[in-house]
Order: C-alpha cells, then sequence, then structure tokens
C-alpha cells in the first residue's frame, strides 16, 4: 500500500527506528482500523465473551457461593445429563407428552426443564409469530386512528416484565382469578368451581405461555410492520393487473420479502423466549410439580438459592447448543436469498 | 452521671409506681454501666437483613438501632434484602472480604462460612447465664464446635392458623393434637365446604415448614446424624401417604401456592385452616378498625401447635434468624456491642412486642416478656426456639441442609407423591438421588 503524505512526513521526522516503528503503528491504515476496533473488541471481551468462559468454566468445577471451587471436569453434566443423554432426552418427552413411565439415568428436574424449555419456546414462538404477523397485516392497512393503534399495540412490550407478571399472577390465581369471575358469570362454568389455572401442570403451562404470548407478540407486530412498509407498492399495482389473489399476493410477494425480517425478527424472538426467566419466577417460581420450570429458572435455583454454582453454569452452559441450533436455522434456514428471488437454492 | 442501676433504684424508690423509661434512657444507662465492648473510635456499621414482613417489627428495630447510636455514637446503617437474597450476598461477602459488618438470615447462614465469623463466644455465654440460657436449638444454630459464631437473635414461629367456627362447625372443639384427628379435621372442613389448605408450590418459609413437619412426625428423616441419606424409608412412605390424603382434602391449587397466597386465601375466607406465622392474624387485628370483616376474622382466628405423630415429639421448623458479623469488619468490638444491646432484655423486649409475636425470643428469660400474656391467641408462638428442630434434623446444619431446602427436595418429593405425579416411591427415589448428591 502506498505511503500516505503523513506517514511519509512523520517518517522523516522519526529520530530512529524504535520511533519509526511507533509512528508506524500510529499511521499505518491497518493498525488505524486495529486502532479503532479496540474499544470496541475490548467492551464486546469484558462484558460478553469473559461472562460466557467464564461461566462454561464454572460449569466444569465444584464452585459454591463464596468458594472458588475446583475443577471436577464433566461431573456435573454426568449427574444433570446421566450415562445416556439422547435416551433420557426422548424419555422425558414420552413420559411428558404420553404419559409413559420412563426411568432416567440423569437429573429428573434438569430433564423436566429441558423439555418445558422446548416446549415453551416452541408453542410460544409459533403463536407469537402467528398473532404477529396477522397484526402487522392488519396494522399496514388504511384505516382510521392509525398511529394510535399502533402505539396501543405497543403498550404490552413497554410494561416492565416484573409488573405485567404480578396482574397475571392475579389473573391466573385459582382462588381470585378475573377469568373464573367472569365464566362464572357467564354461566359457562359452575358458581362454585375454581379454575386451577396454576396448580394444575397443563393448565400451568398453558397460562405462562398465554403470558409470554401477550408479551412478545408486539415486538414480532411492530417489527414485522416496520418490514412490510418496505415492500414497495408497485409489486402489488402489478400482481393486481395481473389478477393475483390476495393469497397470490401475499405468498409471492409479501413473504419472500419479509422472510430476512422474519429470520432475524424470530431469532430474537426465539433467544428471548427460550432464556425467559422474570414471567415464571413471578408466577410460578418453576411449579407446580417443577411443570413451568425453565432451564433459565432452575439455573437460578441451583446457582444462587442453592449455592452450587458450579451445578447452576453447568445447567446455563446446557442452554448453548439449543440457542446456537435456533440461531443456526434462522439464519441458514430462513435467509437463502436466491431462493427468495425466485431462484434454486444450490 | 445516671447509670442503669441508678435509674432502677430510682423505680423502686418510687415504690413501685408505674415509672417508665424510656429506650433512650435505657440505651444511654446501658452504654455506661453494662457494654461489655468499648466500639472503637470513629465506628460506624452496617447490617444487612431480610426485609420485614411485619412493619411495627421493622419501626421498633429501628428506634433500637437509633437508641444504640445516641448512647454509642455508632452510626448503624440497617440495608434491607428480599429473605432469599440475604444468603447469597453474605456468602459472597465472606469470600471477597469485604461487605456490610453485620448480616442478618436464616437458619445456617453463618455456618456456610463458619470462619469468617466474628467469634462471639464470651458475649453468648454471658447472655446465656444472663438470660436462663439459650434454647436447645438456638446452640446448634448459634455454634460450630466449641465457638458462638453468631447470636440466634430470634425465631419466627410456623403455626396452624385456623378459624375457630369453622372448626367447630367441624365437629371439633379444639385442634386435634395426633395426626389422625388433624386428618379428620381437614377431611370434615372439606365437608362442610370450609376447606384448607398450604403452600406446595416453591415457598421457601411455609412451604418448606409443613412438609418437614409431615415428613419428621412420621419418624421420616433425609440424613442421619451423620449426614448419611437416609429418606428411602417406610417411615417417609407413611409420611407421603399421609400428605397425601391431606392435600386431598384441601381446596384446589395449592401446588401453586407460593409464600403469599395462603395470607390472602385465609383472609378472603377461602381457606379456614393453614400454616403461617402470626402475620395473618396482624394483618387481620391491622385492618380491624376500618373493615369489619377483617375484625370478625381476627375474632374467630387462632393458632395452634403442630400435631405429634408417631415420632412421639413436636417436630416443629420454624425459622431461626441468626445475626453473625464478619471478620473482615474494622470494628469488631462495635459489632458486639451492638448485638449486646440488641439481646439485653430491657431492649429486646420492646422490638418483640414491636413485632407482635411474629419474632420469638431464644433465650429463656424470655418467657416472661409482659407481651406474651397480652393476648392469649399469640401464645401458641411463644415456644417455638423449644418446639423448632433445626434444619437437616439428625444431620448437620452447613451448607448442606441449606441447599437441600434451597433446592426443595422435600418439599417437592412432597408436592410429586401428593399429585400422583409420581408414585410415593418414585419421589422418594428422585429425592434420594439429589440428596445424595449434595450430602456427597
Amino acid at each position: 500500500m502506498a505511503e500516505t503524505p503523513l506517514e511519509t512526513a512523520r517518517r522523516a521526522a522519526a529520530p530512529d527506528d524504535a520511533a519509526s516503528a511507533w509512528t508506524r503503528l500510529q499511521s499505518n491504515r491497518n493498525w488505524l482500523g486495529f486502532w479503532f476496533m479496540l474499544p470496541a473488541a475490548a467492551f464486546l471481551i469484558l462484558f460478553l465473551a469473559y461472562p460466557l468462559g467464564l461461566g462454561v468454566w464454572l460449569s466444569f468445577t465444584d464452585a459454591k457461593v463464596g468458594s472458588e471451587g475446583e475443577w471436577i471436569g464433566l461431573e456435573n453434566y454426568e449427574w444433570l445429563l446421566g450415562v445416556a443423554p439422547v435416551s433420557d432426552f426422548l424419555g422425558i418427552i414420552a413420559n411428558e407428552l404420553f404419559g409413559t413411565e420412563f426411568e432416567l439415568e440423569g437429573d429428573t428436574t434438569f430433564w423436566l426443564s429441558v423439555f418445558n424449555t422446548l416446549l415453551y419456546t416452541v408453542v410460544a414462538s409459533a403463536i407469537k409469530f402467528a398473532i404477529g404477523l396477522y397484526l402487522a397485516l392488519l396494522l399496514n392497512r388504511h384505516m382510521p386512528f392509525k398511529a394510535i393503534i399502533r402505539a396501543v399495540v405497543l403498550i404490552p412490550f413497554i410494561v416492565p416484565t416484573v409488573l405485567s407478571a404480578i396482574a397475571f399472577w392475579w389473573i391466573f390465581d385459582t382462588q381470585f382469578s378475573i377469568l373464573t369471575w367472569m365464566l362464572q358469570g357467564l354461566g359457562a362454568i359452575a358458581e362454585d368451581h375454581q379454575i386451577n389455572w396454576l396448580g394444575d401442570e397443563t393448565m400451568a403451562r398453558a397460562s405462562v405461555i398465554f403470558a409470554n404470548i401477550w408479551r412478545g407478540v408486539p415486538f414480532i407486530a411492530i417489527t414485522l410492520l416496520a418490514g412490510l412498509q418496505t415492500v414497495s407498492a408497485s409489486l402489488y399495482e402489478a400482481a393486481v393487473i395481473d389478477g393475483a389473489t390476495r393469497w397470490q399476493m401475499f405468498r409471492y410477494i409479501t413473504y419472500p420479502l419479509l422472510t430476512p425480517i422474519i429470520a432475524v425478527v424470530m431469532t430474537f424472538s426465539v433467544l428471548f423466549t427460550f432464556t425467559d426467566f422474570q414471567l415464571i419466577w413471578v408466577l410460578t417460581r418453576g411449579g407446580p410439580f417443577n411443570a413451568t420450570h425453565l432451564m433459565a429458572t432452575l439455573s437460578y435455583q441451583r446457582a444462587i438459592l442453592g449455592g452450587y454454582l458450579g451445578e447452576g453454569a453447568a445447567i446455563s452452559t446446557a442452554m448453548i447448543p439449543f440457542l446456537l441450533a435456533a440461531i443456526m436455522f434462522s439464519w441458514f434456514g430462513l435467509q437463502r436469498r436466491k431462493w427468495q428471488h425466485g431462484g434454486r437454492d444450490d | 452521671m445516671i447509670s442503669r442501676r441508678s435509674l432502677l433504684k430510682g423505680s423502686v424508690a418510687l415504690g413501685g409506681a408505674a415509672v417508665t423509661l424510656d429506650l433512650a434512657g435505657w440505651a444511654k444507662a446501658w452504654a455506661a454501666d453494662d457494654m461489655m465492648y468499648a466500639p472503637e473510635e470513629g465506628a460506624s456499621l452496617q447490617l444487612l437483613r431480610w426485609k420485614r414482613f411485619v412493619q411495627s417489627e421493622e419501626d421498633s428495630f429501628l428506634a433500637l438501632v437509633a437508641a444504640f447510636t445516641a448512647a454509642t455514637g455508632v452510626a448503624v446503617e440497617v440495608l434491607s434484602e428480599s429473605m432469599d437474597d440475604v444468603q447469597p450476598k453474605a456468602s459472597v461477602a465472606a469470600n471477597v472480604g469485604t461487605g456490610p459488618d453485620m448480616f442478618w438470615g436464616l437458619y445456617s447462614l453463618p455456618h456456610l462460612f463458619s470462619e469468617k465469623c466474628i467469634d462471639v463466644t464470651d458475649l453468648c455465654t454471658h447472655l446465656g447465664e444472663k438470660y436462663g440460657g439459650w434454647a436447645p436449638s438456638a446452640e446448634v444454630y448459634g455454634t460450630s464446635g466449641d465457638k458462638w459464631i453468631a447470636v440466634p437473635v430470634a425465631y419466627n414461629a410456623n403455626l396452624i392458623n385456623f378459624r375457630i367456627s369453622a372448626m367447630n362447625e367441624a365437629g371439633f372443639s379444639e385442634m386435634p393434637g395426633d395426626l389422625e384427628g388433624f386428618l379428620e379435621l381437614n377431611k370434615a372442613l372439606k365437608g362442610i365446604g370450609k376447606p384448607g389448605g398450604m403452600a406446595l408450590g416453591h415457598a421457601s418459609g411455609d412451604g418448606n415448614a409443613w412438609v418437614h413437619w409431615v415428613l419428621w412426625a412420621h419418624g421420616g428423616y433425609l440424613v442421619d446424624a451423620n449426614d448419611e441419606v437416609i429418606i428411602n424409608s417406610p417411615e417417609t412412605e407413611a409420611a407421603l401417604e399421609y400428605a397425601r390424603q391431606l392435600y386431598e382434602a384441601w381446596i384446589p391449587g395449592t401446588a401453586s401456592w407460593n409464600d403469599a397466597f395462603n395470607n390472602k386465601a385465609f383472609l378472603a375466607e377461602e381457606v379456614w385452616l393453614t400454616n403461617n406465622g402470626v402475620s395473618i392474624y396482624a394483618a387481620a387485628k391491622r385492618q380491624a378498625a376500618e373493615d369489619p370483616k377483617m375484625a370478625m376474622i381476627a375474632e374467630d382466628m387462632d393458632h395452634a401447635f403442630w400435631p405429634i405423630g408417631p415420632a412421639g415429639k413436636p417436630t416443629e421448623f420454624h425459622i431461626c434468624y441468626p445475626l453473625l458479623g464478619m471478620q473482615y469488619t474494622r470494628y469488631p468490638n462495635a459489632v458486639k456491642a451492638f448485638m449486646q444491646f440488641l439481646m439485653e432484655a430491657e431492649h429486646y423486649e420492646p422490638w418483640l412486642e414491636g413485632a407482635v409475636a411474629y419474632l420469638s425470643h431464644s433465650y429463656k428469660a424470655g418467657d416472661d416478656f409482659a407481651f406474651w400474656s397480652a393476648d392469649p391467641k399469640l401464645v401458641a408462638a411463644k415456644p417455638a426456639a423449644w418446639r423448632t428442630s433445626t434444619a437437616g434434623h439428625l444431620g448437620s446444619v452447613g451448607e448442606k441442609a441449606a441447599a437441600a431446602l434451597a433446592d426443595f427436595i422435600v418439599l417437592d418429593m412432597v408436592a410429586n407423591a401428593c399429585s400422583g405425579r409420581e408414585s410415593v416411591s418414585g419421589a422418594i427415589k428422585i429425592a434420594e438421588r439429589q440428596a445424595k448428591r449434595l450430602y456427597r
């Protein structure tokens, strides 16, 4: 690369070799790039890579709150996952979905939390996507009070999670539920019938998923709405001239052009849902019978409340493969540009 | 100079007339006369405690702190954290070697880092001798080897809370003292549409209290005296069978209850028998003036001891609150002076009185505190320190017992068995595996 006049001038002014090396570090364009990148890299390493690395490291130790612990290799994982993780994984799914009584080798609560987390993420994300997309399409149309309606849709997202969780705590209270009261008033259930929202496994799972959906839909709806507004109106005009139906317009114009946004928004949504903590902690603390314990809440319970940092860190670390898989799926599965432009995938 | 003794003499000279000695007066007299440790020059202290449940308890505690500061010149900053957060913070402070000078936590907190706690043997020995001796459980929580590492300042009694009218309507004139009678009462309450209920969710206070009672009452234990896991026993099976029958007699939804649920359900007349401290009663009394329903509930409710099972002795599980000083403090004398101040009967009694029996005393002389005879409905909280078993029961009270409580091993076992989610033997097996891991 040719020297800049500044570099030449500095070289001329340099009294010796050391100084000239220093000057080069200051002025060379490649090194300058490095210097400019350094603050951001230091920030990322300090606040993202280091904590992550430390968490992974802790998972290989028997550290407790207040003591450093010693290296114990894979012991935490052996205890949690058991000797046959794949059969345990399939076993817990069969037990929970089909009521089988497969005996697990690993930690039952851990495997249950894995199942719960996957169920919570898959069901909540799918429904959030469907409702979010539907809302975005609605909001993209011309209607009176459009701005106000869009602002109202954002409300669940703006309310702090802990506050909305406390509201749901009352809504789902077995004895004081407003939902039960309304159903009783409508005559849908008997006067003295109390719906066991958070005390029954299935109902509790459904309830926390509902609360998560309520909270997560605005994020998806508003982001997809932003994506929709980038789609050129001329494409729809051309389609109308060609006699395309509404479904065809959605399927062959809106959806392909929205896919990059969907990929990003669903990646974020899946990550947020998978790592959810506050909602569960306020509503159920993982109960009843650990039926709503997510990996994040179990990790907190074991590491901070129980004091077993190493084991808690191992549960957190066990979340990483699932999160990576989710990211890979959305990036490689949804972001294939040739396919979006009507070509074939390689 | 006015000393406490001269004040006392003065009150005697008045011929037994009711002379109210205000707290500040006592404190000044105490500092001049009875304080065993001279606080360091310029000392100031930080104390981290659990967040209060009864406002008047905190008010009277802060009044004590202010009196101590006025008498000794030692400023004490009181920080509050939720109960669950005191232990992690104390552990980290102990490890890092910096943080609040004193921690006021739960159960076995000082045993998690016993070598980092200030030795308070001389203080506790003195207090024990002066006030008729410590409760046995207080000694277990407060000592490590032959050293005192914390002052077991108070207990929170966990009692059966019940509505007298409902109990009578169910055909019982008093709370049954045996397991069979207690189960019959619960079934009868369900029969008259006024069911009971106790928390089976992850409720660290009320949930842990009743499941440990039911386990111990049947002679089941998590570990033996050598910390060997012995949960897999016929006694545990009997306990789980019994708990399941109770659960079936209770109101639906107890599996989702955390510590606050039973309070509001009781006050809303949804449940008529539950387990709690005396805070439900305190809340009803507090609102009684404005709300006739609360006045009626306060009038109609009472507290009772837990029934005794085949174990043949009380197997209750009350919360102990130990107060410990950290060795890293720059003012160990000020710490010990504060602890002594807190526990002297003249200060201790008004504080506990402010707590309205939410806190119970840990040394024998506390039996004579006047407030215990003020309200017969609070008397059941009085012997909490003498009736309670310690965390870990037969086993040690250290970090393993603390972790077993925090991880809800026994609570989950009982919940799994009650709900039918696991068979009795399946629930025991899961608990056994977890316990073996903690007690390895």
